[in-house]
Protein backbone atom coordinates (compact mmCIF):
# COMPACT_ATOMS: atom_id res chain seq x y z
CA UNK A 1 0.00 0.00 0.00
CA UNK A 2 2.56 2.32 1.00
CA UNK A 3 0.93 4.30 2.92
CA UNK A 4 2.98 3.97 5.92
CA UNK A 5 5.88 5.06 4.34
CA UNK A 6 5.42 8.60 4.37
CA UNK A 7 8.64 10.89 5.33
CA UNK A 8 7.49 11.04 8.58
CA UNK A 9 7.85 7.23 9.08
CA UNK A 10 10.66 7.35 7.32
CA UNK A 11 12.57 9.21 9.46
CA UNK A 12 11.25 7.34 12.56
CA UNK A 13 12.23 3.78 11.14
CA UNK A 14 15.92 5.19 10.81
CA UNK A 15 15.98 6.83 13.75
CA UNK A 16 14.74 3.82 15.41
CA UNK A 17 17.65 1.86 13.44
CA UNK A 18 20.33 4.10 14.64
CA UNK A 19 19.44 4.27 18.61
CA UNK A 20 19.94 0.35 18.13
CA UNK A 21 22.88 0.68 15.96
CA UNK A 22 24.95 2.89 18.17
CA UNK A 23 23.42 1.12 21.33
CA UNK A 24 24.41 -2.33 20.05
CA UNK A 25 27.23 -1.04 18.46
CA UNK A 26 29.27 0.07 21.63
CA UNK A 27 27.92 -3.46 23.70
CA UNK A 28 29.85 -5.54 20.73
CA UNK A 29 32.66 -2.98 21.00
CA UNK A 30 32.69 -3.49 24.58
CA UNK A 31 33.01 0.18 25.52
CA UNK A 32 29.50 0.15 26.95
CA UNK A 33 29.76 1.08 30.72
CA UNK A 34 27.24 -1.16 32.49
CA UNK A 35 25.75 0.97 34.46
CA UNK A 36 24.43 2.64 31.01
CA UNK A 37 23.85 -0.32 29.73
CA UNK A 38 21.32 -1.42 32.90
CA UNK A 39 19.74 2.08 32.53
CA UNK A 40 19.18 1.75 28.84
CA UNK A 41 16.99 -2.10 29.26
CA UNK A 42 14.94 0.14 32.33
CA UNK A 43 14.15 2.52 29.98
CA UNK A 44 12.71 -0.11 27.93
CA UNK A 45 10.67 -1.49 30.56
CA UNK A 46 9.93 1.96 31.85
CA UNK A 47 8.64 2.64 28.52
CA UNK A 48 6.19 -0.28 27.97
CA UNK A 49 5.19 0.50 31.29
CA UNK A 50 4.40 4.03 31.13
CA UNK A 51 2.77 3.46 27.30
CA UNK A 52 0.60 0.83 28.47
CA UNK A 53 -0.73 2.65 31.52
CA UNK A 54 -1.12 5.56 29.00
CA UNK A 55 -3.80 3.51 27.00
CA UNK A 56 -5.58 3.13 30.61
CA UNK A 57 -5.37 5.99 32.31
CA UNK A 58 -4.35 8.97 29.23
CA UNK A 59 -6.00 7.36 26.04
CA UNK A 60 -9.27 6.01 28.04
CA UNK A 61 -9.56 8.37 30.68
CA UNK A 62 -10.00 5.41 33.25
CA UNK A 63 -7.98 5.56 36.82
CA UNK A 64 -6.00 2.25 37.41
CA UNK A 65 -3.37 2.97 39.75
CA UNK A 66 -1.95 -0.55 39.99
CA UNK A 67 0.15 -1.26 37.48
CA UNK A 68 3.02 -2.57 39.58
CA UNK A 69 0.72 -5.72 40.24
CA UNK A 70 0.02 -6.12 36.40
CA UNK A 71 4.40 -6.35 35.88
CA UNK A 72 4.67 -8.33 39.23
CA UNK A 73 2.18 -11.10 37.44
CA UNK A 74 4.07 -10.95 34.07
CA UNK A 75 7.44 -11.43 35.76
CA UNK A 76 6.41 -13.78 38.24
CA UNK A 77 4.75 -15.87 35.45
CA UNK A 78 7.18 -15.61 33.22
CA UNK A 79 9.83 -16.56 35.25
CA UNK A 80 8.46 -19.86 36.52
CA UNK A 81 7.86 -20.95 32.77
CA UNK A 82 11.60 -20.38 32.78
CA UNK A 83 13.15 -21.63 35.65
CA UNK A 84 10.39 -24.59 36.82
CA UNK A 85 9.71 -25.61 33.35
CA UNK A 86 12.33 -24.99 31.17
CA UNK A 87 10.76 -22.99 28.29
CA UNK A 88 11.56 -20.99 25.75
CA UNK A 89 11.69 -17.17 26.67
CA UNK A 90 9.65 -16.23 23.71
CA UNK A 91 6.72 -18.12 25.86
CA UNK A 92 7.90 -17.39 29.06
CA UNK A 93 6.94 -13.49 28.03
CA UNK A 94 3.88 -14.56 26.23
CA UNK A 95 2.78 -16.29 29.34
CA UNK A 96 3.33 -13.49 31.29
CA UNK A 97 1.76 -11.34 29.52
CA UNK A 98 -0.86 -13.13 28.65
CA UNK A 99 -1.86 -14.01 32.35
CA UNK A 100 -1.50 -10.66 33.79
CA UNK A 101 -3.91 -9.98 30.45
CA UNK A 102 -6.27 -12.09 31.81
CA UNK A 103 -6.00 -10.71 35.39
CA UNK A 104 -6.92 -6.87 34.22
CA UNK A 105 -9.70 -8.51 32.63
CA UNK A 106 -11.23 -10.37 35.48
CA UNK A 107 -10.87 -7.59 37.42
CA UNK A 108 -11.97 -4.89 34.67
CA UNK A 109 -14.74 -6.50 34.51
CA UNK A 110 -16.67 -6.26 37.28
CA UNK A 111 -15.32 -2.77 38.22
CA UNK A 112 -15.29 -1.13 34.97
CA UNK A 113 -18.92 -1.39 34.81
CA UNK A 114 -19.47 0.89 37.95
CA UNK A 115 -18.74 4.43 37.09
CA UNK A 116 -16.44 6.35 39.17
CA UNK A 117 -13.16 5.53 41.11
CA UNK A 118 -14.02 2.28 42.02
CA UNK A 119 -11.30 0.62 39.04
CA UNK A 120 -8.32 3.01 41.38
CA UNK A 121 -9.23 0.92 44.52
CA UNK A 122 -9.72 -2.47 42.71
CA UNK A 123 -6.78 -1.82 41.15
CA UNK A 124 -4.73 -0.58 44.09
CA UNK A 125 -5.89 -3.55 45.89
CA UNK A 126 -5.01 -5.88 43.49
CA UNK A 127 -1.35 -4.73 43.31
CA UNK A 128 -0.86 -5.13 47.25
CA UNK A 129 -2.62 -8.71 46.93
CA UNK A 130 -0.81 -9.66 44.02
CA UNK A 131 2.56 -8.83 45.99
CA UNK A 132 1.50 -10.56 49.12
CA UNK A 133 0.94 -13.86 47.44
CA UNK A 134 4.32 -13.97 45.89
CA UNK A 135 5.45 -12.84 49.21
CA UNK A 136 4.38 -16.14 50.63
CA UNK A 137 4.47 -18.36 48.10
CA UNK A 138 7.11 -20.60 48.52
CA UNK A 139 7.00 -22.04 44.98
CA UNK A 140 8.55 -18.86 43.84
CA UNK A 141 11.13 -18.03 46.46
CA UNK A 142 8.98 -15.98 49.19
CA UNK A 143 10.47 -12.81 50.32
CA UNK A 144 13.79 -13.79 49.33
CA UNK A 145 13.22 -13.61 45.67
CA UNK A 146 13.14 -15.72 42.40
CA UNK A 147 16.55 -16.31 40.58
CA UNK A 148 15.90 -16.20 37.15
CA UNK A 149 18.57 -16.52 34.28
CA UNK A 150 19.62 -13.13 32.72
CA UNK A 151 18.21 -14.16 28.57
CA UNK A 152 17.45 -10.51 28.04
CA UNK A 153 19.62 -8.46 26.13
CA UNK A 154 19.31 -5.44 24.07
CA UNK A 155 18.32 -6.73 21.21
CA UNK A 156 15.38 -8.01 22.81
CA UNK A 157 14.27 -5.16 25.11
CA UNK A 158 14.43 -3.07 22.45
CA UNK A 159 12.85 -4.99 19.77
CA UNK A 160 10.71 -5.78 22.53
CA UNK A 161 9.82 -1.71 23.48
CA UNK A 162 9.35 -0.54 19.39
CA UNK A 163 7.03 -4.09 18.88
CA UNK A 164 4.79 -2.49 22.01
CA UNK A 165 5.07 0.90 20.69
CA UNK A 166 3.80 0.14 17.58
CA UNK A 167 0.65 -2.27 18.35
CA UNK A 168 -0.20 0.62 20.86
CA UNK A 169 0.11 3.22 17.99
CA UNK A 170 -1.51 1.40 15.55
CA UNK A 171 -4.48 0.22 18.23
CA UNK A 172 -4.75 4.19 19.00
CA UNK A 173 -4.63 5.52 15.30
CA UNK A 174 -7.69 3.33 14.72
CA UNK A 175 -11.12 3.32 14.91
CA UNK A 176 -11.07 1.22 18.60
CA UNK A 177 -8.63 4.11 19.75
CA UNK A 178 -10.63 6.51 18.46
CA UNK A 179 -13.61 4.80 20.24
CA UNK A 180 -11.60 4.64 23.68
CA UNK A 181 -10.93 8.28 23.25
CA UNK A 182 -14.53 9.00 23.01
CA UNK A 183 -15.04 7.30 26.61
CA UNK A 184 -12.86 10.08 28.00
CA UNK A 185 -14.01 12.99 26.48
CA UNK A 186 -17.37 12.45 26.73
CA UNK A 187 -18.80 8.83 27.73
CA UNK A 188 -22.31 9.95 27.57
CA UNK A 189 -22.32 11.20 24.43
CA UNK A 190 -19.92 8.37 23.04
CA UNK A 191 -22.85 5.61 24.61
CA UNK A 192 -25.56 7.59 22.60
CA UNK A 193 -23.24 7.21 19.52
CA UNK A 194 -23.37 3.64 19.53
CA UNK A 195 -20.16 3.40 21.48
CA UNK A 196 -20.32 0.38 23.81
CA UNK A 197 -18.37 2.17 26.51
CA UNK A 198 -17.61 -0.66 28.98
CA UNK A 199 -16.25 -3.02 26.20
CA UNK A 200 -13.83 -0.49 25.46
CA UNK A 201 -12.57 0.57 28.67
CA UNK A 202 -12.14 -3.58 29.20
CA UNK A 203 -10.12 -3.62 26.04
CA UNK A 204 -7.89 -1.07 26.83
CA UNK A 205 -7.52 -2.10 30.55
CA UNK A 206 -6.74 -5.38 29.64
CA UNK A 207 -4.42 -4.38 26.85
CA UNK A 208 -2.87 -2.20 29.40
CA UNK A 209 -2.26 -5.52 31.43
CA UNK A 210 -0.68 -7.46 28.98
CA UNK A 211 2.06 -5.25 28.29
CA UNK A 212 2.85 -4.11 31.64
CA UNK A 213 2.80 -8.16 32.14
CA UNK A 214 5.33 -8.26 28.98
CA UNK A 215 7.29 -5.40 30.57
CA UNK A 216 7.56 -7.21 34.04
CA UNK A 217 8.29 -10.52 32.26
CA UNK A 218 11.47 -8.51 30.68
CA UNK A 219 12.61 -7.23 33.82
CA UNK A 220 11.92 -10.45 35.36
CA UNK A 221 14.57 -12.57 32.53
CA UNK A 222 16.96 -9.19 33.27
CA UNK A 223 17.87 -9.01 36.64
CA UNK A 224 19.04 -12.16 37.69
CA UNK A 225 16.19 -12.07 40.50
CA UNK A 226 12.86 -10.38 41.07
CA UNK A 227 11.36 -9.89 44.57
CA UNK A 228 7.95 -9.26 45.89
CA UNK A 229 8.81 -5.83 46.93
CA UNK A 230 9.99 -4.22 44.07
CA UNK A 231 6.49 -4.61 42.88
CA UNK A 232 5.18 -2.24 45.86
CA UNK A 233 2.95 1.05 45.43
CA UNK A 234 5.85 2.77 45.04
CA UNK A 235 6.58 1.31 41.55
CA UNK A 236 2.77 2.19 40.46
CA UNK A 237 3.58 5.76 41.32
CA UNK A 238 6.30 5.90 39.64
CA UNK A 239 4.72 4.54 36.27
CA UNK A 240 2.05 6.69 36.94
CA UNK A 241 4.24 9.89 37.52
CA UNK A 242 5.83 9.44 33.87
CA UNK A 243 2.59 8.91 32.16
CA UNK A 244 1.21 12.41 33.86
CA UNK A 245 4.63 14.51 33.13
CA UNK A 246 4.30 13.13 29.83
CA UNK A 247 1.03 14.21 29.49
CA UNK A 248 -2.22 11.70 29.61
CA UNK A 249 -3.40 10.15 26.33
CA UNK A 250 0.03 11.25 24.25
CA UNK A 251 2.23 8.18 23.46
CA UNK A 252 5.30 10.18 22.53
CA UNK A 253 4.20 11.67 25.85
CA UNK A 254 4.78 8.59 27.80
CA UNK A 255 7.91 7.63 26.41
CA UNK A 256 9.42 10.80 26.95
CA UNK A 257 7.86 10.93 30.73
CA UNK A 258 9.93 7.51 30.79
CA UNK A 259 13.10 8.65 29.40
CA UNK A 260 12.76 11.78 31.45
CA UNK A 261 12.51 9.75 34.96
CA UNK A 262 14.24 6.59 34.55
CA UNK A 263 17.60 8.56 33.82
CA UNK A 264 16.72 11.27 36.42
CA UNK A 265 16.42 8.60 38.83
CA UNK A 266 19.65 6.92 37.73
CA UNK A 267 21.50 10.30 37.71
CA UNK A 268 20.52 10.49 41.57
CA UNK A 269 21.09 6.61 41.60
CA UNK A 270 23.87 7.45 44.85
CA UNK A 271 21.30 9.59 46.63
CA UNK A 272 17.96 7.50 46.71
CA UNK A 273 16.91 9.96 49.50
CA UNK A 274 16.58 12.56 47.04
CA UNK A 275 14.61 10.81 44.86
CA UNK A 276 11.42 11.53 45.72
CA UNK A 277 11.77 14.89 46.15
CA UNK A 278 12.97 15.69 42.76
CA UNK A 279 10.00 13.56 41.76
CA UNK A 280 7.71 16.05 44.11
CA UNK A 281 9.59 19.01 42.81
CA UNK A 282 9.05 17.78 39.35
CA UNK A 283 5.50 16.84 39.52
CA UNK A 284 5.12 20.92 41.17
CA UNK A 285 6.88 22.61 38.59
CA UNK A 286 4.90 20.82 35.72
CA UNK A 287 1.46 21.59 37.58
CA UNK A 288 2.14 25.29 37.90
CA UNK A 289 3.79 25.37 34.35
CA UNK A 290 2.13 22.96 31.81
CA UNK A 291 -0.52 21.11 34.09
CA UNK A 292 -1.48 18.60 30.80
CA UNK A 293 2.09 17.25 30.94
CA UNK A 294 5.00 17.50 29.03
CA UNK A 295 3.42 17.20 25.31
CA UNK A 296 -0.22 17.35 26.57
CA UNK A 297 -2.25 15.10 24.58
CA UNK A 298 -0.48 16.07 21.22
CA UNK A 299 1.80 13.86 19.73
CA UNK A 300 5.50 14.70 19.43
CA UNK A 301 5.93 14.53 15.50
CA UNK A 302 8.56 15.11 13.04
CA UNK A 303 6.61 16.58 10.93
CA UNK A 304 8.78 20.07 10.56
CA UNK A 305 11.04 17.75 8.03
CA UNK A 306 8.56 16.86 5.85
CA UNK A 307 6.34 19.07 4.28
CA UNK A 308 3.05 18.73 6.15
CA UNK A 309 2.11 17.34 9.44
CA UNK A 310 1.27 13.90 9.40
CA UNK A 311 -2.63 14.54 10.20
CA UNK A 312 -3.15 16.28 7.16
CA UNK A 313 -1.13 13.59 5.41
CA UNK A 314 -3.69 11.02 6.34
CA UNK A 315 -7.03 12.87 6.01
CA UNK A 316 -5.86 13.08 2.58
CA UNK A 317 -6.18 9.48 1.52
CA UNK B 1 -47.33 -0.20 12.18
CA UNK B 2 -46.05 3.09 14.19
CA UNK B 3 -42.08 3.11 14.14
CA UNK B 4 -41.82 4.51 17.78
CA UNK B 5 -44.80 3.20 20.24
CA UNK B 6 -44.69 4.56 23.59
CA UNK B 7 -47.42 3.62 25.88
CA UNK B 8 -48.08 4.18 29.12
CA UNK B 9 -44.46 5.55 30.20
CA UNK B 10 -43.99 6.94 33.41
CA UNK B 11 -41.17 7.79 35.51
CA UNK B 12 -40.54 9.30 39.06
CA UNK B 13 -37.39 10.77 40.14
CA UNK B 14 -38.57 10.38 44.15
CA UNK B 15 -41.47 11.76 45.04
CA UNK B 16 -41.38 13.72 41.92
CA UNK B 17 -43.74 12.36 38.75
CA UNK B 18 -41.62 13.66 35.52
CA UNK B 19 -43.04 11.75 33.25
CA UNK B 20 -46.89 9.66 33.74
CA UNK B 21 -48.74 8.17 31.39
CA UNK B 22 -47.41 9.14 28.22
CA UNK B 23 -48.80 7.64 24.92
CA UNK B 24 -46.72 8.58 21.81
CA UNK B 25 -46.97 7.22 18.74
CA UNK B 26 -44.62 8.39 15.72
CA UNK B 27 -44.53 6.90 11.96
CA UNK B 28 -41.77 6.54 9.22
CA UNK B 29 -40.80 9.74 7.93
CA UNK B 30 -42.94 12.01 10.20
CA UNK B 31 -41.87 15.00 11.97
CA UNK B 32 -43.57 15.27 15.01
CA UNK B 33 -42.74 18.24 17.94
CA UNK B 34 -42.29 17.91 21.78
CA UNK B 35 -43.42 20.80 23.28
CA UNK B 36 -43.84 22.11 26.67
CA UNK B 37 -42.66 25.08 29.52
CA UNK B 38 -39.34 24.52 30.87
CA UNK B 39 -39.47 21.60 33.78
CA UNK B 40 -42.47 19.65 31.64
CA UNK B 41 -40.30 16.61 31.10
CA UNK B 42 -39.21 16.83 27.61
CA UNK B 43 -35.76 15.81 28.18
CA UNK B 44 -36.89 12.78 30.86
CA UNK B 45 -38.96 11.46 27.80
CA UNK B 46 -35.54 11.22 25.34
CA UNK B 47 -33.76 9.82 28.20
CA UNK B 48 -36.47 6.99 28.60
CA UNK B 49 -36.50 6.19 24.81
CA UNK B 50 -32.91 6.06 24.50
CA UNK B 51 -32.06 3.98 27.75
CA UNK B 52 -30.32 6.91 30.17
CA UNK B 53 -32.70 6.46 32.35
CA UNK B 54 -34.47 3.42 33.49
CA UNK B 55 -38.39 3.64 32.67
CA UNK B 56 -40.70 3.19 36.48
CA UNK B 57 -43.70 2.05 34.09
CA UNK B 58 -44.87 1.69 30.42
CA UNK B 59 -43.54 0.30 27.21
CA UNK B 60 -41.15 1.55 24.52
CA UNK B 61 -41.61 -0.18 21.06
CA UNK B 62 -39.21 0.85 18.28
CA UNK B 63 -39.97 -1.27 14.68
CA UNK B 64 -41.34 -4.17 15.97
CA UNK B 65 -38.72 -4.53 18.93
CA UNK B 66 -39.10 -3.61 22.88
CA UNK B 67 -36.75 -1.67 23.67
CA UNK B 68 -36.77 -2.51 27.83
CA UNK B 69 -33.71 -2.96 29.61
CA UNK B 70 -31.63 -1.84 26.89
CA UNK B 71 -28.31 0.44 27.23
CA UNK B 72 -27.85 3.60 24.96
CA UNK B 73 -25.61 2.60 22.64
CA UNK B 74 -28.14 -0.90 22.05
CA UNK B 75 -30.90 1.61 21.58
CA UNK B 76 -28.37 3.62 18.73
CA UNK B 77 -27.79 0.58 17.09
CA UNK B 78 -31.60 0.03 16.73
CA UNK B 79 -31.53 3.03 14.81
CA UNK B 80 -32.38 5.79 17.21
CA UNK B 81 -30.41 8.64 17.63
CA UNK B 82 -30.21 11.71 20.14
CA UNK B 83 -28.61 15.85 20.42
CA UNK B 84 -28.15 16.96 23.68
CA UNK B 85 -29.95 20.31 24.92
CA UNK B 86 -26.59 21.22 25.94
CA UNK B 87 -24.28 20.33 23.70
CA UNK B 88 -22.27 17.48 23.96
CA UNK B 89 -19.71 16.92 21.49
CA UNK B 90 -16.13 15.16 21.90
CA UNK B 91 -14.79 18.78 22.74
CA UNK B 92 -11.22 18.55 22.25
CA UNK B 93 -11.00 16.38 19.25
CA UNK B 94 -11.20 17.17 15.27
CA UNK B 95 -14.90 18.19 13.55
CA UNK B 96 -14.35 14.79 11.22
CA UNK B 97 -13.00 12.50 14.67
CA UNK B 98 -16.42 13.32 16.08
CA UNK B 99 -17.96 12.07 13.04
CA UNK B 100 -15.86 9.26 12.57
CA UNK B 101 -16.58 7.89 16.02
CA UNK B 102 -20.38 7.59 15.23
CA UNK B 103 -19.80 5.90 12.28
CA UNK B 104 -17.78 3.10 14.22
CA UNK B 105 -20.99 1.06 15.01
CA UNK B 106 -21.83 0.71 11.26
CA UNK B 107 -18.68 0.81 9.40
CA UNK B 108 -15.73 -0.72 11.60
CA UNK B 109 -13.39 -3.50 10.82
CA UNK B 110 -11.45 -5.42 12.95
CA UNK B 111 -9.27 -5.05 15.88
CA UNK B 112 -6.76 -7.14 14.19
CA UNK B 113 -6.88 -5.44 11.34
CA UNK B 114 -6.30 -2.08 13.38
CA UNK B 115 -2.95 -3.50 14.71
CA UNK B 116 -1.62 -5.12 11.98
CA UNK B 117 -2.78 -3.14 9.75
CA UNK B 118 -4.12 -5.03 7.37
CA UNK B 119 -5.96 -4.08 4.22
CA UNK B 120 -9.25 -3.92 6.10
CA UNK B 121 -7.83 -0.87 8.26
CA UNK B 122 -7.38 0.63 5.37
CA UNK B 123 -10.28 0.29 3.44
CA UNK B 124 -12.40 0.52 6.80
CA UNK B 125 -10.69 4.08 7.02
CA UNK B 126 -10.75 5.22 3.30
CA UNK B 127 -14.45 4.62 3.91
CA UNK B 128 -15.10 6.14 7.26
CA UNK B 129 -13.38 9.00 6.17
CA UNK B 130 -15.36 9.33 2.82
CA UNK B 131 -18.79 8.74 4.35
CA UNK B 132 -17.54 11.53 7.12
CA UNK B 133 -16.69 14.30 4.49
CA UNK B 134 -19.75 13.57 2.81
CA UNK B 135 -21.64 14.51 6.04
CA UNK B 136 -19.92 17.53 6.57
CA UNK B 137 -20.12 18.40 3.08
CA UNK B 138 -23.91 18.71 3.59
CA UNK B 139 -23.42 20.40 6.41
CA UNK B 140 -21.22 23.33 5.45
CA UNK B 141 -18.72 22.14 7.87
CA UNK B 142 -16.39 20.01 5.11
CA UNK B 143 -13.75 22.84 5.55
CA UNK B 144 -13.52 22.83 9.15
CA UNK B 145 -12.57 18.81 9.53
CA UNK B 146 -9.34 19.45 10.85
CA UNK B 147 -10.54 22.48 13.16
CA UNK B 148 -10.94 21.20 17.01
CA UNK B 149 -14.67 21.06 17.86
CA UNK B 150 -14.63 23.11 20.61
CA UNK B 151 -13.48 25.80 18.41
CA UNK B 152 -16.23 26.17 16.69
CA UNK B 153 -18.85 28.78 16.61
CA UNK B 154 -21.98 27.63 18.61
CA UNK B 155 -24.33 27.46 15.74
CA UNK B 156 -21.92 25.48 13.99
CA UNK B 157 -21.54 23.33 16.78
CA UNK B 158 -24.97 22.46 16.96
CA UNK B 159 -24.88 21.51 13.35
CA UNK B 160 -22.25 19.03 13.72
CA UNK B 161 -24.39 17.44 16.57
CA UNK B 162 -26.68 16.47 14.25
CA UNK B 163 -24.65 15.72 11.68
CA UNK B 164 -22.69 13.41 14.46
CA UNK B 165 -26.28 11.56 15.29
CA UNK B 166 -26.79 11.26 11.20
CA UNK B 167 -23.93 9.52 11.01
CA UNK B 168 -25.29 6.64 13.43
CA UNK B 169 -28.01 6.12 10.69
CA UNK B 170 -30.98 6.15 12.53
CA UNK B 171 -34.10 5.77 11.57
CA UNK B 172 -35.77 8.26 14.19
CA UNK B 173 -33.68 11.04 14.61
CA UNK B 174 -34.24 12.84 18.88
CA UNK B 175 -33.39 16.75 18.60
CA UNK B 176 -33.28 18.40 21.97
CA UNK B 177 -33.97 21.91 21.93
CA UNK B 178 -31.30 22.17 18.76
CA UNK B 179 -32.40 26.05 18.44
CA UNK B 180 -31.24 26.96 21.75
CA UNK B 181 -29.42 29.66 22.08
CA UNK B 182 -29.69 30.72 18.32
CA UNK B 183 -30.67 34.12 16.88
CA UNK B 184 -33.93 34.23 14.61
CA UNK B 185 -32.11 33.77 11.22
CA UNK B 186 -29.96 31.29 12.70
CA UNK B 187 -33.13 29.19 14.01
CA UNK B 188 -35.22 29.89 10.47
CA UNK B 189 -32.11 28.38 9.02
CA UNK B 190 -31.97 25.16 11.47
CA UNK B 191 -35.47 24.27 10.69
CA UNK B 192 -35.55 24.80 6.97
CA UNK B 193 -32.69 22.17 7.77
CA UNK B 194 -34.02 19.97 10.02
CA UNK B 195 -36.66 19.55 7.17
CA UNK B 196 -34.19 18.72 4.71
CA UNK B 197 -32.72 16.46 6.63
CA UNK B 198 -36.06 14.55 6.87
CA UNK B 199 -36.28 14.26 3.01
CA UNK B 200 -33.34 13.25 2.21
CA UNK B 201 -32.08 11.00 5.18
CA UNK B 202 -36.02 9.77 4.61
CA UNK B 203 -36.31 9.15 8.87
CA UNK B 204 -38.46 10.47 11.35
CA UNK B 205 -37.82 13.15 13.33
CA UNK B 206 -39.05 14.16 16.71
CA UNK B 207 -38.23 17.51 18.06
CA UNK B 208 -38.33 19.02 21.34
CA UNK B 209 -38.74 22.61 21.43
CA UNK B 210 -39.39 25.17 24.06
CA UNK B 211 -40.30 27.53 22.40
CA UNK B 212 -43.84 26.69 20.55
CA UNK B 213 -43.53 28.82 17.51
CA UNK B 214 -40.76 27.44 16.12
CA UNK B 215 -42.60 24.16 15.68
CA UNK B 216 -45.61 25.07 13.96
CA UNK B 217 -44.03 25.85 10.75
CA UNK B 218 -42.36 22.48 10.38
CA UNK B 219 -44.39 20.14 12.81
CA UNK B 220 -46.59 17.55 11.00
CA UNK B 221 -48.22 16.95 14.49
CA UNK B 222 -47.13 17.84 18.07
CA UNK B 223 -47.57 16.97 21.27
CA UNK B 224 -47.78 19.36 24.48
CA UNK B 225 -46.47 17.74 27.46
CA UNK B 226 -46.83 19.61 31.12
CA UNK B 227 -45.72 18.54 34.40
CA UNK B 228 -45.16 15.20 32.69
CA UNK B 229 -48.37 14.74 30.86
CA UNK B 230 -49.44 15.09 27.53
CA UNK B 231 -52.31 18.09 28.03
CA UNK B 232 -53.00 18.32 24.23
CA UNK B 233 -52.00 16.58 20.44
CA UNK B 234 -52.69 17.68 17.43
CA UNK B 235 -52.25 19.47 14.03
CA UNK B 236 -49.97 23.12 14.63
CA UNK B 237 -53.56 24.93 14.25
CA UNK B 238 -55.38 22.98 17.01
CA UNK B 239 -52.31 22.82 18.87
CA UNK B 240 -52.30 26.77 18.90
CA UNK B 241 -55.74 27.63 19.72
CA UNK B 242 -56.05 25.24 22.72
CA UNK B 243 -57.17 26.70 25.76
CA UNK B 244 -55.01 24.18 27.94
CA UNK B 245 -51.76 24.86 26.01
CA UNK B 246 -51.96 28.75 26.03
CA UNK B 247 -52.65 28.74 29.83
CA UNK B 248 -49.31 26.34 29.94
CA UNK B 249 -47.59 28.81 28.30
CA UNK B 250 -49.22 31.76 30.13
CA UNK B 251 -48.20 30.46 33.45
CA UNK B 252 -44.75 30.09 32.26
CA UNK B 253 -44.83 33.62 31.45
CA UNK B 254 -46.17 35.23 34.30
CA UNK B 255 -43.02 33.21 36.42
N1 LIG C 1 -31.90 12.86 37.05
C1 LIG C 1 -32.90 13.54 37.63
N2 LIG C 1 -33.07 13.45 38.98
C2 LIG C 1 -34.06 14.13 39.60
N3 LIG C 1 -34.93 14.92 38.94
C3 LIG C 1 -34.81 15.04 37.61
C4 LIG C 1 -33.79 14.36 36.89
N4 LIG C 1 -33.90 14.67 35.58
C5 LIG C 1 -34.94 15.52 35.49
N5 LIG C 1 -35.51 15.74 36.70
C6 LIG C 1 -36.67 16.57 36.98
O1 LIG C 1 -37.70 16.18 36.10
C7 LIG C 1 -38.44 17.32 35.67
C8 LIG C 1 -38.43 17.36 34.15
O2 LIG C 1 -37.14 17.73 33.70
P1 LIG C 1 -36.76 17.77 32.16
O3 LIG C 1 -37.17 16.51 31.52
O4 LIG C 1 -35.34 18.13 32.06
O5 LIG C 1 -37.66 18.98 31.64
P2 LIG C 1 -37.63 19.74 30.24
O6 LIG C 1 -36.66 19.09 29.36
O7 LIG C 1 -39.03 19.64 29.75
O8 LIG C 1 -37.27 21.15 30.54
C9 LIG C 1 -37.80 18.52 36.30
O9 LIG C 1 -38.55 18.86 37.45
C10 LIG C 1 -36.44 18.03 36.67
O10 LIG C 1 -35.95 18.71 37.79
MG1 LIG D 1 -34.98 19.83 28.52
Amino acid sequence: MGKWMNRQSLVTILGVLLIYGIVQGSIFMDVMPPFVALTLIQICIYVILSSSLNLINGITGQFSIGHAGFMAIGGYFAAIVIVKFHGPLVLALLVGAIVSAVAGFLIGLPTLRLNGDYLAIATLGLGEIVRIIFLNTEYVGGASGFSVPKTINWTWAFGLTVLSILVMRNFINSTHGRACISVRENEIAADAMGINTTKYKIIAFTLGAFFAGLAGGIYANYMYIIQPMTFSFLKSFDILVMVVLGGLGSLTGSIVGAIVMTVASAALAGLPEWRLVITAVLLVAMMIFRPTGLLGTKEFSLSFLGKKGDKNAASKN
Amino acid sequence: MPLLKIENLSKSFGGLKAVSNLNIEINDKELIGLIGPNGAGKTTVFNLLTGVYDKSEGNITFGDKNLSGLKPYQVTHRGMARTFQNIRLFSDLSVIDNVKIAYHQRTSYSMASAIFRLPGYYSGEAEMERKALELLKIFHLEDKAQETAKNLPYGEQRRLEIARALATEPKLLLLDEPAAGMNPQETQDLMNLIRWIREQFKLAILLIEHDMSLVMGVCERIYVLDYGMIIAQGAPDEIKSNPKVIEAYLGEEVV
